[in-house]
């Protein structure tokens, strides 16, 4: 069964539907939208089902010709990294549109509501194409395409500065895109296989001065994307302007594009470059961690704030990546899907504490906690899920970069390390202004989480927790892939010093 | 002998080039393309012949087809403008700028 | 004696020991998902959860006692926590004499502390709230010291700080509650970092971070690791256990409601380092150097715990200096070696009773006198509060050291051994237990002795029954505990199968030197105290007093340190960051995008309108190309 190219179909088909519906049935739009993405996330968890962890590394797989003459096919396959990308994708879709029901209804926006919610869709099916693509163009033209949606997302429906910042986000990105352009059209000139399928070009290129260059054009594409300091002012900007719904979509599964590129391509295609510029990028993911934190405590704004902790959190991703060991490999990985779900909470109650207040400045609230405690409380957990406290599933995945980089780079991973303290102290000083204290008069009114609301912020909440003391299903999924990315780098494993284990399974044995 | 006929050509290329750099009226500059393209039309059919191949024969049949097209297209505009401008120079409608 | 293996073990009430953990954990979601339809039957039910912790803890504990000494170290496995690349911690509970110790302690002091909490917070609208926040911490801290590797003790020390939070703002209404919750976080994350660290270090040389692998192999490691990962541990000890450098912000962190004071910043939580270090024994014995420092880290807070403690005004405040003192006294002792666990142990279970009992008293206090905490408003409260002066009396006996109370068990055994290991210790623990004399009785004679000096609105009344109980069950355990627990060595020989023990036990001298110089030192210092404070009357305004004493009133400036060295510089980082990024970073961006954009405007001017001059240009660039041609051709 072609489960990707369903997967794919689906919500392409549900936004022509959903454009279809007669202009003044916002609410039969905003249905369908939201029932055909949950037939989305239905069909991908039959499929995580039927995903065999310990398998082969292309499952699912479907090859078609595309365009013959240059060997570019319709090529889509998933194994465990990107089959939890795309379910982190399909999970927050639903979950998204639940939260925008009234986003796209303010009168300041440029475009239908039901263009907003068919967008989404489309968006779906590239996010989903992005990460099962194993053909590198194919890989481009969802890698580029996915700007659109996202462009009109922010430009039509965004805050007072939308047009600046959808602006800066697509000459960013394509600026960026171009250079991987440049790398992938040379690939496989270099390559001389007549393919652009991936598997195929693995190990292909030898010479360590053609692999720099090829390694650059990618990675500067996906640092830009991710972003990586110091490509990562779009962000904020992007962030703060686009819509909750759409800034939860492109932080949480867009920037993954990204990090999930380097660990795919950088690293499969050209391991030897990336060894190579390894100390650089750590470098500059430690500059990030540290760097996006400071500032992050300097915002007055709560969903710059917000993303200026995912820069700093991208920090660590690429830092995991880099370190090139399981532990970090798996802990980088497993970091995509939850700063997806933590994020996400984070930016879409921040969503719902905007649309009370009507302004995103942190000094306009106060005490919100008295007069609407389940908004804090909830608050209160995404934010302690963005602070990587135990228990929730964002520290797993932090302890594991922090500790897998420490197996190879102590001195990065010691201060990556005080980067735990200064999230304790732009979440917690952010809830302290935000959410404690005297109740001034305007947020007396404020009204607690309705049903809806609290549905949108249930799953995520319990996902988090869920996987804070149980992240067994997710790793098992995650690991053989990682073993299997880091074996095509030729990396040697990591020994510990006295290994106090291996008497143990000898006896066993 | 192929000589003579290319000197011509470029001849002819020349004047319509010359023209269309220094006339002002839209007629007579629309000639001066014609005459280019006339020029080329030469140049081609000489070669043909020289090679003895109907490669630009070929051609020099498309470029009439064009050049006829291009005169239907280029007429209209100039009659157009002249009707609102009351005015066939082409130094006169600079308006699409910057 | 070295310490005894590690059993793998199934079945009987050990095998279901995380009941102890999961219950008061279901009770916190009931309470916090529930909502305000729970707010009925709340508080009995985060009672319920706790005393069910509590049974279940003595149970484990007599099934414990029916196995051999040596069998003692059970491990319950759970479940794969963990499972990546290199590391694979699989999480299981360690249930031997020490971790069943604190279990014993957490949720017995943390089920009576449960009950008071049931009066002292009945006029709370959020009292629901509450009881669920202290059923999280005792799950939390039932993780903390029942885990059987470094990971789920991490989770646990974690999860003590977020309940630490939770409950010292509880009262997030006020301003300075908010704060102070903030502070202890941060502070603590700092500790976090070293504790962190030292998983690091440990994963990395050994291979894995479950307690009985580490210990086993500790000896095989250098003295360098063992020094460096002994170091990283005590950064995390000093963070939870408000040890120097990382001590300021439990004074803060009185702002919580007095029952937390009591159960998290005096009995339960900031103990958390000495298990640590205690339990960590394997890797500090291996490493002198860190052993030191934790002596002197011990040394240091005993002193300064008990300087800050003679100066404060505010009763809780009082209160916070003398734990932090008492746990130095602990980290002293566990910085000895074998000999000074069961000491450092058996004072933190003593100092668990005396110190939450006289908590609770001081809440109790609070209570009468309309949440005053300044005890210069107190005095003469012994005539109409007798039950909470009797139990105050009790604690204030047990800490100060009076003979054959508790503290004068405890205290003593770790005097003599820190003098027996170094004397420059001893004699430093001996002068703060003078100052203990001294500081204990100001605070108790300011609060129950000489003349009233109340509030007009004041209306001092007993408590009711359910706050006074508790009171009265800590005191019995703070009057008698710790003769029970020293004499024979009881204890000693109970933990040695988790802790090992010395060769050849000590043996309790009644009339050594130290003891009598240590008894006579608090005697002076009770003796100054009465005259000071009993006898003579109390100004109720605190007078500007000399440079020591408001060197002590502003916490011997830690807080101005902190915020010079830290915060002040700290803020300035961050304006510098926030400027740099917006002017420099995106200045950049921006003035790039607007280097392109004038460039292309002046360019535009080019496109004038005149056709013949696009000719001339297409003219021209032909004729280039012509002559490029012509150029490239001919080489």
């Amino acid at each position: 069964m072609p489960w990707l190219s369903i997967l794919m179909g689906v919500p392409v088909v549900g936004a022509l539907a959903v454009s279809a519906v007669p202009k003044g049935n916002d609410r039969l739009a905003k249905q369908l939208t939201l029932a055909v993405s949950l037939i989305v996330l239905a069909l991908t968890l039959v499929m995580a089902f039927q995903f065999d962890p310990s398998g082969r590394r292309d499952q699912f797989s479907e090859i078609y010709n595309w365009i013959p003459s240059f060997g570019v096919h319709y090529a889509v396959a998933v194994d465990g990294i990107a089959l939890v990308l795309i379910a982190l994708a399909v999970v927050l879709v639903p979950i998204v549109v639940l939260a925008s029901w009234n986003d796209a209804d303010r009168p300041e926006a440029k475009r239908s509501v039901k263009t907003y919610f068919a967008l989404i869709l489309v968006l779906e099916a590239m996010m989903i194409g992005v990460f099962a693509a194993t053909d590198i163009f194919l890989f481009y033209v969802f890698f580029e395409a996915m700007l659109i949606p996202m462009y009109f997302m922010i430009g039509s429906y965004g805050g007072a500065q939308r047009s600046y910042a959808a602006v800066k986000f697509l000459l960013y990105s394509l600026f960026g895109g171009l250079l991987m352009l440049v790398a992938v059209i040379a690939l496989y000139s270099i390559a001389g296989k007549g393919t652009f399928l991936q598997p195929e070009l693995i190990g292909v290129i030898k010479d360590p001065t053609t692999q720099k260059w090829l390694f650059l054009g990618f990675f500067i594409a996906f640092a830009v994307k991710a972003p990586l300091w110091p490509f990562h002012t779009w962000l904020p900007d992007a962030a703060a302007q686009a819509p909750a719904g759409a800034a939860v979509l492109l932080v949480g599964v867009l920037d993954k594009v990204g990090t999930y590129g380097m660990l795919r391509f950088c690293l499969e295609l050209f391991p030897d470059a990336a060894k190579f510029f390894t100390p650089l990028v750590i470098a500059l993911s430690v500059i990030g961690i540290v760097y996006g934190a400071v500032v992050a405590i300097g915002q007055t704004d709560m969903k710059r704030l917000i993303a200026y902790t995912s820069i700093s959190h991208f920090g660590f991703i690429t830092m995991g990546v880099f370190a090139m060991t399981a532990d970090a490999g798996s802990g980088a990985t497993l970091y995509m899907v939850n700063h997806g779900f933590s994020t996400g909470a984070l930016f879409l109650l921040a969503g719902f504490l905007i649309n009370r207040r009507g302004s995103q400045y942190i000094a306009d609230y106060g005490g919100v906690q008295k007069v609407a405690p389940v908004l804090a409380g909830t608050f209160l957990v995404a934010g302690l899920s963005s602070l990587s406290l135990p228990g929730l599933s964002t520290f797993v995945s932090e302890f594991l970069v922090l500790i897998g980089t420490y197996e190879r780079y102590v001195v990065p991973s010691i201060i990556a390390l005080s980067g735990m303290v200064l999230a304790a102290v732009y979440i917690l000083w952010m809830y302290q202004r935000m959410m404690t204290g005297p109740t001034p008069e305007k947020i007396k009114t404020m009204p607690d989480l309705n049903l809806r609301e609290k549905i949108v912020v249930a799953p995520l909440l319990a996902l988090l927790i869920g996987f804070g003391f149980f992240p067994k299903p997710l790793l098992d999924v995650i690991n053989p892939a990682v073993h299997q990315t880091l074996t095509s780098v030729h990396v040697t494993p990591f020994t510990p010093a006295i290994p106090a284990t291996a008497e143990k399974k000898g006896a066993g044995q | 002998m192929t000589t003579h006929y290319l000197v011509l050509s470029a001849l002819l290329f020349a004047i319509g080039a010359v023209g269309v750099l220094v006339r002002r009226n839209a007629i007579v500059v629309f000639m001066c393309v014609e005459l280019m393209l006339n020029a080329c039309n030469l140049a081609f059919v000489t070669f043909a012949r020289q090679h003895g191949n109907l490669q630009g024969q070929i051609i020099a049949f498309f470029v009439m087809i064009v050049a006829a097209a291009e005169v239907v297209v280029g007429l209209a505009i100039i009659v157009t403008i002249f009707r609102t401008r009351r005015s066939a120079s082409v130094d006169d409608v600079n308006l699409l700028k910057y | 004696m070295e310490p005894a293996e590690i059993v793998q073990h199934s079945g009987g009430v050990i095998g279901v020991s995380w009941l102890m953990i999961v219950l008061p954990l279901v009770g916190a979601a009931v309470l916090l998902l529930g909502g305000r339809r729970t707010d009925r039957w709340g508080h009995f039910l985060g009672v319920a959860m706790s005393l069910a912790s509590f049974v279940v803890a003595v149970l484990v504990f007599f099934e414990l006692l029916g196995l051999g000494a040596d069998q003692r170290r059970r491990l319950v496995e759970l479940y794969d926590f963990l499972p990546a690349g290199t590391l694979d911690v699989k999480m299981g509970l360690l249930l031997d004499p020490l971790s069943i110790s604190f279990a014993l302690l957490i949720t017995g002091v943390g089920s009576l502390i449960h009950i008071y909490s049931i009066g002292y917070m009945a006029h709370d609208p959020d009292r629901r709230r509450f009881f669920a926040y202290l059923n999280l911490f005792i799950a939390a801290m039932l993780l903390l010291v029942l885990a059987d590797n470094y990971l789920g003790l991490y989770v646990g020390w974690e999860g003590v700080g977020l309940a630490s939070y939770l409950l010292i703002g509880f009262w997030q209404h006020k301003p300075s509650a908010a704060a102070a919750a903030k502070k202890a976080f941060i502070v603590n994350r700092v500790g976090d970092m070293g504790l962190a660290l030292g998983i690091f270090v440990i994963f990395t040389t050994f291979g894995t971070v479950a307690f009985g692998p580490v210990f086993a192999h500790a000896s095989q490691a250098s003295q360098g690791t063992l020094t460096l990962i002994g170091l990283a541990l005590l950064l995390g000890a000093c963070g939870k256990s408000a040890q120097l450098p990382l001590q300021s912000w439990l004074l803060d962190a009185m702002e919580g409601p007095t029952p937390v004071s009591a159960l998290i910043h005096a009995a339960t939580m900031v103990t958390a380092g000495v298990y640590l270090v205690v339990r960590s024994g394997a890797i500090f014995e291996g490493a002198p150097t860190a052993q030191l420092v934790v002596t002197i880290v011990g040394v240091a807070t005993l002193l300064a715990g008990a300087i800050i403690g003679t100066a404060k005004d505010d009763i809780k405040k009082a209160l916070a200096g003398s734990t932090m003192s008492q746990i130095g006294y602990m980290m002293l002792a566990a910085g000895l070696g074998p000999v000074g666990y069961a000491f450092a142990i058996a004072h933190l279970i003593a100092h668990g009773f005396f110190k939450a009992s006289m908590f609770l008293g001081a809440g109790s206090v609070m209570h009468a006198m309309n949440d005053e905490v300044d005890m210069r408003k107190y005095g003469g409260l012994a005539s109409v509060m007798k039950i909470t002066w009797i139990t105050f009396g009790l604690g204030y006996l047990a800490i100060i050291g009076f003979p054959l109370l508790s503290g004068y068990w405890t205290k003593d055994g770790i005097i003599e051994t820190a003098m027996h290991h170094n004397p420059i210790l001893g004699w430093l623990a001996v002068i703060g237990a003078g100052i203990t004399g001294f500081y204990m009785s100001r605070l108790f004679f300011m609060t129950f002795h000489g003349r009233p000096r109340w509030d007009k609105d004041a209306h001092p009344h007993e408590s009711p029954a359910v706050m006074t109980w508790p009171l009265i069950i800590l005191s019995v355990g703070s009057v008698f505990g710790g003769a029970f627990l020293i004499t024979g060595n009881r204890f000693m020989l109970f933990l040695s199968p988790a802790v090992g023990r010395p060769a050849e036990l000590p043996s309790f001298a009644p009339f050594s030197v130290t003891g009598l110089v240590t008894l006579a030192l608090v005697a002076v210092g009770v003796v100054y105290a009465w005259l000071r404070y009993g006898r003579s009357e109390v100004p109720a305004v605190a007078p500007r007093g000399s440079l020591l004493t408001v060197f002590a009133r502003r916490d011997l400036y830690g807080d101005a340190l902190n915020e010079a060295l830290f915060m002040r510089p700290g803020q300035w980082l961050t304006r510098l960051a926030v400027f740099f990024d917006n002017r420099g970073v995106d200045g950049l961006v921006n003035g790039l995008a607007a280097l392109i954009g004038g460039t292309s405007g002046r360019l535009r001017r080019v496109q004038t309108g005149f056709v013949r001059s696009y000719a001339l240009s297409i003219f021209f660039g032909a004729a280039l190309l012509v002559g490029a041609w012509f150029v490239v051709g001919n080489l």
